[in-house]
């Protein structure tokens, strides 16, 4: 859509310096109302869409209206994300639902190690290699034979 | 000044500008040798690093992995692959560096946790020649997490927007920005910068209206940074005629790539014609280039474009008769078809959801099947990415081994012609098709590149306070001019004293859609309506230097927006230039309307001089550097 926030379900993320969907946002749309203690959606037009905010949110208050000038009513794309997938819940206009569940990571949270394993003592500046060449290539690093 | 703005200054050795791949890339390289040798690299992103830049919604493909290990391709396959693409410019040199160490960052993805496809035999599914299958939805997540582990949480500024470089004695000496979410202006002093702030979008009209202006193809939020910053530095620029012009699934631009590639589908007009077939003897108007294999993809968009200039249009995805071509193979086991039907219809949807979920909305909402009919495709509107089909970008130096005594080496790897500025991603030009993956291992040869740099310059030059100060005024001048002068007007938004951004936007965007080849003119212009476009363009420079602001989210956009012009002026600068058309499909010179190998098998540089501010343009040769024919 725009994604938008469900009014009853935000609780502003309790009043914290940021929300969740404020973190997530890419295009710095979303916006904590502190009066009201709900985020919304700034600028709709400037919504890709992404999604972040609404995979992001602890309480499941926001979703998905389809962009207003080409996609008719009726229809919803639910994402739960959790650890290790994503569960997609579609439902069609005339009624139909479909659901996917898809792989979104194979290791642990947090657990991304700079080198991935690749262990290289690379000390030359000057060398062609990346730090964790060559064992990352699988091969030594090609240059151009005349 | 309407606020009180603090002014945070941040010493560094190594500035990074950017959060996505390209950047993060940098940063897990530059990390790794600033340790070794003592240098302190920092990192700030406009906005968070886990979903920020063009990779944040996620990818269901991998578009670049050479196969060089296994043996599947050379790198003199890609850089062939590449050159006939861009219709014979590209950077032999640059593609190449990318290509041998490509599979590097994708070997390492998927260490980090990125799921890809593997077959029985566990080998990667491939796509295409050069594409992987993945699970992408956390793909960027999974990137940033090692980019991030690798700085360290305090070595990283996220919500500051970068607006103008530090110039010191023709060098590059860091940068100045603010911060979207306090009241803080940023000066960053640095050995040596790195840019890697994406591509632009938004420089023309785009084909949606009112609230679908957002779901450009490319993210609303790649907002020509990369190209302003290096522009202001006094870089040479090259191949800013190079736009890009996807074609896909029509309204929310979802990915055809799968559908092409993996389930062999056909692209027809209404009629079911394959516009490949019936307009082929176009294609030799175009040299070579007309006959090389795979088709350079903007050749393929200008026979779809004949065909719905014609009236031969909408074009459609046949997705039902490939599904049942696929299936074909399973009938008569009634098990296994339904099998084959499930996975296949599993994989049609995770193309969608993992990367342009809003097209998966808009099959919900229509009620679209994709084994049950076809979906139309379309053009979108221009875009300036070097990362994808698109060149435009910094003119950089290629690497030792591989450019030493050309005209592409002047010391160190992918630094632009300023001394101590570099770039990668979509701010570098000229190595196109890099895509996410090769964005990264740019962004590594260049963070590797910018500390040898460092090592050998290792002095930190100062700029004047009183030009800081300058620049800190700049940046918070739309405040102040709203708030002078909004009172004047009973509705803030129209008022005769300032122009908000948004209508800035557009007024940018309706001058080059129609005097510059936007889409609603089927990408088409001539010297008649450029010379317009140039006369127009001065009235809007002189107006952007009346944007205002209501508040810093407003300033966000005012500055955003005061970077796409420059991607805009120098674009039509480009293509005003060039007198030929190259790329037809991405846009047609109407007076000039055939290739020009003579006199422009080159490329087009220009630049802007931060000392007199003028701008220069002239060609550079491409040269052959890996026996590559075509």
């Amino acid at each position: 859509m725009p994604s938008f926030v469900i009014a009853e379900k935000c609780d502003g993320c309790k009043g914290q310096d940021k929300t969740a969907c404020m973190y997530a946002c890419p295009n710095d749309l979303m916006f904590l109302d502190k009066e009201r203690m709900k985020a919304v959606n700034l600028d709709p037009s400037q919504c890709w869409e992404c999604l972040c905010c609404v995979k992001a949110c602890p309480q499941q208050a926001m979703d998905l209206r389809g962009y207003a000038d080409f996609v008719p009513l009726g229809a919803s794309c639910v994402p739960l994300r959790g650890s290790d997938s994503i569960m997609w819940t579609v439902k069609f206009r005339n009624g139909m639902t479909k659901r996917f569940k898809f792989p979104i990571r194979t290791t642990e949270e947090g657990s991304a190690v700079p080198d991935g394993g690749f262990v290289e003592d690379n000390t030359d500046i000057n060398s062609i290699e990346l730090f964790t060449e060559p064992s990352s290539m699988k091969m030594p690093v090609w240059t151009y034979k005349k | 000044m309407p606020m009180n703005f603090e002014t945070v200054e941040v010493t560094t050795d190594l500035l990074i500008i950017g959060g996505g791949m390209g950047a993060c890339g940098a940063a897990v390289e530059a990390a790794y040798w600033g340790k070794k040798h003592g240098l302190k690299v920092t990192l700030v992103d406009k906005a968070s690093m886990p979903r920020s830049g063009a990779v944040g919604m996620g990818l269901s493909a991998i578009n670049l992995y050479v196969g060089l290990a296994e043996g599947r391709n050379t790198v003199q396959d890609y850089v062939r692959y590449v050159k006939g693409d861009m219709m014979g410019i590209a950077r032999d040199d640059l593609v190449a560096n990318i290509a041998r160490h490509v599979d590097s960052s994708v070997h390492m993805f998927e260490k980090w946790g990125l799921p890809l496809w593997k077959d029985e035999e566990g080998n990667y599914v491939h796509e295409g020649k050069w594409q992987l299958m993945i699970s992408g939805e956390s793909y960027k997540v999974i990137v940033a997490e090692a980019a991030k582990t690798a700085l360290g949480e305090e070595n990283i500024y996220e919500r500051v927007f970068i607006t103008e470089p530090l110039l010191k004695d023709g060098k590059c000496v860091g940068a100045v920005g603010f911060s979207v979410r306090e009241n803080k202006f940023y000066v960053f002093k640095a050995k040596a910068t790195l840019c890697a702030m994406g591509g632009t979008v938004g420089v023309f009209k785009p084909k949606s209206t009112g609230e679908g202006a957002g779901r450009s193809w490319y993210p609303p939020f790649s907002t020509g940074s990369s190209a302003y910053f290096t522009m202001k530095a006094g870089a040479e620029m090259s191949s800013q005629e190079v736009r890009f012009v996807p074609i896909r699934f029509k309204d929310a631009y979802g990915p055809v790539g799968a559908w092409f590639l993996l389930f062999k589908s056909r692209a027809t007009n209404a009629m079911g014609e394959n516009y490949m077939e019936t307009r082929a003897d176009e294609l030799k108007k175009f040299g070579v280039y007309g006959s090389i294999k795979p088709i350079p993809a903007n050749l393929r968009n200008h026979l779809g474009l004949l065909d719905v200039q014609e009236g031969k249009g909408p074009l459609f995805m046949r997705t039902e008769e490939a599904i049942a071509n696929l299936a074909k193979a399973y009938e008569g086991d009634e098990k296994a078809f339904k099998k084959k039907m499930k996975s296949l219809e599993n994989e049609a949807w995770e193309d969608f959801l993992d990367m342009t979920i809003a097209q998966a909305l808009l099959w919900a909402a229509s009620n679209v099947q994709p084994e049950e009919r076809s979906s139309e495709i379309a053009a979108a509107e221009p875009y300036f990415i070097s990362s994808h089909s698109g060149s435009s970008g910094a003119w950089i130096s290629g690497p030792e081994d591989l450019s030493a005594g050309t005209d592409y080496f002047w010391g160190y790897a992918n630094m632009t012609t300023v001394p101590g500025l570099f770039a990668a991603g979509d701010a570098s030009g000229n190595c196109p098709h890099k895509f996410s993956s090769g964005t990264h291992a740019e962004g590594r040869i260049a963070g590797k590149s910018a500390c040898k740099y460092i090592l050998e310059n290792n002095t930190l030059l100062e700029v004047e306070s009183s030009v800081i100060e300058e620049m800190k005024a700049i940046t918070y001048k739309p405040l102040e001019i709203y708030e002078q002068h909004s009172g004047f007007s009973t509705d803030p938004q129209v008022n005769p004293n300032y122009i908000l951004p948004k209508q800035f936007m557009f007024r940018l965007q309706k001058l080059m859609d129609e005097y510059v080849g936007g889409a609603n003119v089927y990408f088409c212009m001539n010297n008649a309506s450029l010379e317009r476009a140039a006369e127009l363009f001065e009235f809007l420079k002189e107006d952007s230097e009346k944007l205002a602001a209501k508040d810093i989210y407003e300033l966000l956009r005012v500055w955003e927006n005061k970077h796409r012009m420059w991607q805009a002026e120098s674009h039509l600068r480009a293509v005003t230039f060039r007198d030929e058309t190259r790329w037809p499909g991405y846009y047609i010179r109407t007076d000039k309307p055939v290739i020009d190998e003579e006199n422009w098998h080159c490329f087009v540089n220009m630049k802007w001089d931060p000392q007199t501010k003028e701008w220069s343009i002239f060609k550079r040769p491409v040269i052959d550097m890996f026996d590559v024919k075509f």
